[in-house]
């Protein structure tokens, strides 16, 4: 599945999120593909994706879009990415 | 490439002069300004990155605090970076960002790029120590830059 994580810029706290999600993914043996962008330029992008993830604080700045938005409070917890993307395994 | 490993990117991103350790903050702007000064020092930046940081909170809420008392302070890519690299900012005494999930923050790690994928090496290895709870601790008690690059680098 496709996974987009969004933050403020693109090239911080995403990119944290992307790693540790590629980690977690991979020890459940799912196949999954990240990109990263900013919350401005996400709206576009989430569409081509299957999932969203993102901090509480930006969600609000994804409503209205199709993709299903997870929010991530603890991006260095391993369990907390697994539980939500448990809920999106085939 | 044989440059090109993490190994090589911490020691580059992360210079001495990029470490604050066990400094006073009176704030959460205060905590990014020391982050900022950081970077200055190690050359990433200029000191308008610093204000581009704390506006990025302003504007956008206390997202940066990623973890529990963890923040990357960050901006987007802008003439203020002059090139890509971090500072790492440990505090004398936790500050709160207003991120309630995750306040108090004690790190704080500047982060200074030209876009994702040039520091997207070190980013993993700062990922993969500080979602390790042993690492995270061998970070808190490191006593200098070079214990806390080897823990990285580990």
């Amino acid at each position: 599945m496709d996974i987009l994580c969004v933050c403020g810029n693109g090239i911080g706290t995403s990119v944290l999120l992307k790693v540790n999600v590629e980690n977690v993914a991979a020890d459940m043996g799912m196949d999954v593909t990240v990109t990263t962008s900013d919350a401005g330029s996400a709206k576009g992008t989430a569409n081509m994706n299957d999932l969203v993830l993102t901090s509480p604080q930006l969600a609000p700045e994804l409503e209205g879009t199709s993709t299903p938005v997870e929010t991530v409070q603890n991006f260095m917890d391993a369990d907390e990415i697994k539980g939500i993307l448990e809920k999106y395994q085939d | 490439m044989a440059n090109n490993d993490a190994t090589s990117d911490i020691d580059g991103f992360l210079p001495d002069s990029s470490f604050l350790l066990d400094v006073p903050a009176k704030d959460w702007k205060d905590a990014i300004r020391l982050a900022g000064k950081g970077l200055v020092a190690s050359g990433f930046t200029t000191d308008a990155y610093t204000d581009e940081m704390i506006g990025t909170v302003e504007k956008m809420g206390p997202y940066i605090v990623i973890a529990p008392g963890m923040a990357l302070a960050h901006s987007r890519p802008s003439d203020a970076v002059l090139s890509t690299g971090l500072s790492w900012v440990r505090l004398s005494t936790p500050v709160e960002f207003g991120n309630k999930a995750n306040d108090p923050v004690s790190l704080v790690i500047g982060l200074a790029g030209h876009d994702e994928n040039e520091h997207v090496k070190v980013m993993s290895a700062i990922a993969g120590a500080l979602s390790k709870p042993e690492k995270v601790k061998a970070l808190a008690d490191a006593k200098t830059p070079e214990e806390i690059r080897a823990i990285l680098n580990r």
